[in-house]
């Protein structure tokens, strides 16, 4: 039975405790709200792992990771167009740029990286590729899981605590009335500020987050941060059914709306 | 004959159908059911499904229902239903759980955004020994201080009376202010 589903039914920590138990060995795709990530495993270890569009050459994540200066990446860019990222770590090493330790250092951070990217992801589907291997020509790591089980565990339960507190991403945000808050001396974040730009009765949660671009979990761990710092607090999206409203009452004569309310207040008081 | 309806909302055990059993004149219509998860379970061992019922007649016009929302979250589809028509809710809050007080307070939001109808706030249990204390429940809560935090026990009929009747008054004070 091929291993495939959604991520609503079976999360990527509980993938990764799988492919962990069963030693597999192939490649866990993830079609996620925005893009696919791709991660390999031999014998239940992380082998490597890709994500989008982003440049994971090893050029890319050496600098990233401060091993090559800006001049070296360059140059590097520049002249490796048809150097594998294993003939070119070896031409690093050799060069004395940077030591094997650095390298193998650099691709697991970036490995992990991805990884803990995937665990934010609570829409999408996946599947295991049993036969897929890591490109050859990319560098392998052999990294054990049971670490980044235990770190997707946490978020899983941060995932479930942010769902309590806000249970629905079809409200919509408006900041309080607090007369001595000053939005501008409060330190924000720059994705904070994103979303706070679009904060406005009519914008619901669901709407932000696709303005923004993120994800269930991203935005809810920004909102949850705002109503925390008591900023904002949720209502109901503006031009939004209100049928409640209409009829909690079977008049609408304000004066007789008044005298039920007042019958119901004697009516208790009396029991 | 007029009705109307209030809502009485809050975490899984919080004392929801016991408040409506207080008050209501017939037995309350309670759609409760064994509980399977064991975490559940060591809590209380029925919950409510669907909803409670409960009913209270005030004169030959007017009767006043008393809904009670499932406690448990996958059951949470049924709240924007029982909102609807609801001239005021109560949110329900075991005093002596603190760690329901997150899930209390999502309830609250979520409520407040289905219909902009005024609301108390029930600190139940506060006859328990380890029940937190009203103020301290406002701080964790992060009510602010013009909502009605109201001490409770949802077995007592005197206490779940005054519940209802501060609900009834902030409504009658909001309709006052043109609310």
């Amino acid at each position: 039975m091929a291993l495939r589903g959604n991520l609503r039914d079976f999360t990527i920590t509980q993938l990764l405790n799988l492919i962990n138990l069963a030693h597999k060995t192939g490649t866990l795709i993830v079609d996620g709200p925005n893009e696919t990530a791709q991660v390999a495993f031999r014998e239940g270890k992380l082998a490597y792992a890709a994500i989008g569009q982003e440049d994971n050459s090893l050029a890319t994540i050496l600098h990233k990771g401060s091993k090559l200066t800006a001049n070296q990446y360059l140059a590097i860019k520049q002249r490796s167009d048809h150097v594998s990222d294993k003939e070119l770590g070896l031409l690093l090493i050799n060069a004395g740029y940077v030591s094997q330790e650095d390298i193998l250092a650099s691709l697991q951070q970036y490995f992990i990286d991805i990884t803990r990217r995937l665990f934010t992801w609570v829409e999408g589907f996946f599947r295991f590729e049993n036969d897929m291997l890591p490109p050859e020509d990319r560098i392998n790591i052999r990294l054990d899981l049971e670490n980044l089980i235990i770190e997707g565990s946490r978020q899983l339960r941060e995932w479930e605590q942010l769902q309590d507190e806000i249970p629905s991403l079809e409200m919509a945000l408006k900041f309080t009335d607090r007369p001595g808050a000053n939005l501008r001396n409060i330190n924000l974040s720059v994705e904070e500020w994103r979303v706070v730009s679009y904060i406005t009765p009519k914008n619901t949660i669901s709407q932000i987050a696709k303005a923004t671009k993120m994800n269930e979990l991203e935005i809810r761990r920004i909102v949850y941060g705002l109503l925390q710092a008591g900023l904002v607090e949720i209502v109901r999206p503006e031009g939004a059914p209100l049928p409640m409203t209409s009829n909690m009452f079977p008049t609408q004569d304000k004066e007789e709306q008044k005298s039920l309310v007042n019958r119901l207040i004697k009516r208790i008081r009396s029991m | 004959m007029q009705t109307v309806k209030m809502v009485v909302t809050g975490p899984f055990s919080a004392g929801k159908t016991e408040f409506i059993q207080s008050v209501s004149e017939i037995d309350v219509v309670s759609t409760e059911r064994k509980i399977s998860s064991d975490g559940e379970k060591m809590v209380k061992e029925a919950t409510t499904v669907a909803m409670d019922f409960g009913r209270i007649t005030v004169d030959e016009d007017l009767v006043l229902y008393l809904f009670g929302t499932p406690g448990q979250k996958r059951f949470d589809f049924m709240w924007e239903i029982l909102s609807e028509g609801m001239l005021g809710f109560i949110v329900m809050v075991d005093s002596a759980r603190p760690e329901t007080f997150r899930e209390a307070r999502g309830i609250l939001q979520t409520f407040r955004a289905y219909a902009p109808t005024p609301y108390v706030v029930a600190a139940n249990k506060q006859d328990a020994e380890d029940a937190w204390e009203v103020d301290d429940m406002r701080h964790a809560l992060r009510l602010d201080s013009k909502i009605k935090l109201l001490p409770c026990v949802a077995t007592n009929r005197k206490s779940v009376k005054t519940v209802l009747l501060e609900l009834l008054y902030s409504i009658l004070a909001e309709m006052e202010s043109g609310g």
